[in-house]
């Protein structure tokens, strides 16, 4: 893995933006810059990446970007593919969408979808805090179940789309999960799938203090809770074949990993979750490491 | 169109018989476009496959994005103009309405697309056939809207609409219409222009935004408040209102550039038409006017010289510029007229056809404005026919005789008496 020092001391962020404190998001992209580097087009649908933008008459990155209405980034992202191959650029910049967990799992999705059947030459992230937190925590299609928000006041019913599987059922040649709260298995992430022609596609999990009710110092620990709990597995699939991140390795042990309930209990939006919905989780975290068991015994 | 050959060296064209579908296509192609995104949909679809055959034969050098919807054909475009590229689409109808929410993105990044709308009826119900509504229902979007009447003009038109919109006075997106199936899928003699001479016509995109010089750093479209923004030392800069009252003025002032673009076509390639906003057939003497756009307006063509047989001073104006509505030159060249029968193939829901009351609204305050009678014809392919327009005449003038004004909207070519034994007999008679 990549060493702390190896990542570019250069940042592309410029101090002062406006995200949240504590905001995951604003490190995952911050990291996630470090690693695409200056030659890099930047493509942003409507979310909190937006307010950490920042309003008119400054641009706080020191690569270009270009907002995009909601449903639209992967369209977003193949049109600048286009225009930089339509002037033979496109082995020189690299194209990067950037979205939040509604507009990748929910308003944006056909658009995504489309965009990586095309074989479009991109990388899209999906920074995923589970609810639209830009518009005040509403419940999205990746918010997990039980979970409080403004629109699931009793908690929320339905379940978390796997959004990396449904990529994946692209047939696409990159696939990877990441968290804020492993750094340097993110920053790889973004290297990796730079080498890869054709669409990458990196789901990262980004805890929200003011979305998911906890302190924002927390973050980081929190990040970690999802990975040490076995919620959140780290890993990538390349050209099919599935690679179990370091920094989740362990945990396909059970006896590794931390009870669910010390993840679920440290949020507030988890405050009011049943017995019966905390035993949900347990069987789907077992299940789920059942499925990552069987993909690294047939590789 | 009217042919003045003077300028014109007539052995380098080709003169092609082909739908006004293909003429577009040969139009995007012969604009040399670096990008297209497109979606199929009735009638427009031949556009996207003789694209598709003419990228794939190498005639066309361009990254054509097969997107998954309408509204990713265009929100391509926008990111493709604005990372530097030429891009231009088609849709009909429903393409269009689902491109609605990329409409004013591309006017408000002032981005110089062009789209090809063959102009189909909006449902409920389904219906594939002509009528203008989706053409009209853009009308508020900030785009340059032109209408046309036949194949050339389509070819035409393509070719100019994109020296308007990337003129640095305009800046604007740009929508060429023609009727569906009527132009879409009628086969026509158009005149191919040599390549050279549309190379020089048409030079290459200066566009003022071109992401794909990466030395350059831009963040476009980020919030943009109600109030100026304070950036220290470096000024100012503008709020929301400021970005689209520029917006409105480069439409307002496009007019002109429209214009002297035609002019400048009609130099170098021997057609014209009209002054490039409008055209007017027997207008000079006329005390009647019949205003119409497309296919209305060819069929109320046909009409002039029977009415006239009859003794009636009839004339036509076909407007061609609907988005700028060209207010200065409409209220000029009506300001003697008697009469003016509106004929629509849409409607404002609500009120009344869209032409009629833009037209009422723009010759308000005339001293002698004339009395403004509109109809409503050929909704979803209704055939609009000779019969329709002069009746439309007749009864403009027995109503203007009368002083009537009146503000029901009427329709011409309704059959509802031939409905008796329907069912629902009374929901078509209005509950």
């Amino acid at each position: 893995m990549v060493k702390l020092m190896e990542i570019p001391e250069e940042e592309y962020i410029f101090p002062g933006t406006r995200a949240c404190a504590g905001c995951s998001m604003a490190l995952i992209y911050r990291i996630a810059l470090k690693a695409m580097g200056p030659k890099t087009i930047i493509t942003v649908p409507a979310s909190c990446l937006t307010v950490l933008h920042g309003m008119q008459g400054f641009c706080t990155t020191k690569v270009s970007v270009l907002h995009t209405p909601f449903a639209t980034t992967g369209a977003s992202a193949s049109g600048i593919v286009a225009s930089l191959e339509d002037k033979g650029l496109a082995d020189e910049v690299n194209v990067l969408a950037f979205a939040g967990d509604g507009g990748t799992v929910d308003i944006g999705i056909q658009s995504l979808s489309g965009a990586v059947e095309r074989g479009t030459n991109f990388i899209y992230a999906c920074y995923d805090n589970e609810a639209y937190m830009n518009t005040g925590v509403q419940r999205s299609g990746s918010t997990p179940h039980g979970a409080y928000t403004t629109t699931t006041p009793n908690g929320k019913t339905g379940y978390k789309k796997n959004m990396a599987k449904i990529l994946e059922a692209h047939g696409i040649p990159y696939v990877a999960t990441a968290i804020s709260s492993y750094p340097l298995d993110l920053y790889e992430k973004f290297k990796n799938a730079q080498k890869i022609q054709g669409p990458k596609y990196i789901h990262i999990l980004a805890p929200c203090p003011p979305g998911w009710g906890y302190n924002p110092k927390d973050s980081i620990e929190i990040g970690r809770l999802a990975v040490q709990t076995g919620f959140w597995p780290l890993y990538e699939v390349i050209e099919g074949k599935f690679i179990l991140s370091k920094d989740s390795q362990r945990f396909i042990d059970p006896n590794k990993r931390k009870p669910i309930i010390e993840y679920l209990n440290v949020q507030k939006r988890f405050k009011d979750i049943s017995n019966e919905d905390i035993e949900q989780y347990k069987s789907y975290i077992e299940a789920q490491w059942k499925e990552i068991e069987r993909r690294i015994e047939n590789e | 169109m009217t042919i003045t050959e003077k300028n014109h060296d007539s052995s380098d064209r080709k003169i092609k018989i082909i739908t006004g579908n293909h003429a577009a296509a040969h139009a995007l192609r012969q604009a040399r476009v670096g990008v297209i995104a497109a979606y199929p949909i009735t009638p427009q679809s031949p556009v996207v496959e003789k694209i598709a055959e003419f990228v794939s034969k190498g005639e066309l050098e361009a990254r054509f994005v097969k997107v998954e919807s309408e509204h990713s054909a265009l929100a391509v475009c926008c990111a493709a103009s604005a990372t530097g590229s030429r891009v231009g689409t088609a849709t009909s109808s429903h393409g269009l309405m689902l491109m609605y929410e990329m409409l004013p993105w591309a006017s408000g990044n002032r981005l110089p697309i062009i789209i090809n709308l063959a102009t189909r009826a909006t449902g409920a119900p389904w219906s594939v056939w002509t009528d203008h509504q989706d053409f009209i229902t853009i009308r508020d979007v900030g785009w340059i809207q032109m209408f046309c009447m036949d194949n050339q003009e389509i070819y035409d038109t393509n070719l100019q609409a994109f020296k308007i919109a990337e003129d640095s006075r305009v800046f604007l997106p740009s929508i060429v219409a023609y009727d569906g199936y009527i132009l879409s899928h009628t086969m026509m003699p158009v005149s191919i222009e040599n390549q050279e001479d549309i190379d020089n016509f048409l030079p290459p995109l200066h566009h003022h935004y071109n992401l794909s010089d990466v030395s350059v750093v831009k963040g476009i479209d980020p919030v943009t408040t109600p109030h100026l923004r304070d950036r220290g030392s470096e000024g100012r800069a503008p709020g929301y209102f400021e970005y689209r009252y520029a917006m409105q003025k480069a439409l307002e002032n496009s007019i002109e550039i429209i214009m002297e673009v035609h002019d400048e076509f009609s130099e170098k390639f021997g057609r014209s038409y009209g002054n490039g906003i409008y055209k007017t057939y027997l207008t000079k003497d006329a005390d009647i006017v019949i205003f119409a756009m497309g296919s209305v307006a060819s069929q109320a063509r046909n009409v002039i010289s029977q009415l006239r047989k009859e003794g009636l001073k009839v004339g036509l104006v076909s407007l061609k510029l609907f988005r700028p509505f060209p207010v200065t030159l409409l209220r000029e060249l009506f300001k003697e007229t008697k009469i003016v029968v509106v004929f629509d193939r849409d409607i404002g829901y609500g009120y009344e056809g869209v032409l009629s009351y833009e037209l009422k609204a723009a010759l308000y305050g005339l001293k002698q404005a004339p009395f403004i009678k509109g109809f409503i014809v050929g909704l979803g392919g209704r055939d609009v026919t000779d019969q329709h327009i002069a009746k439309g005449v007749s009864k403009a003038i027995i109503e203007s005789e009368k002083g009537k004004i009146s503000h029901e909207t009427d329709f011409i070519g309704l059959k509802l008496g031939d409905l008796a034994d329907y069912d629902e007999e009374d929901y078509f008679k209005g509950g």
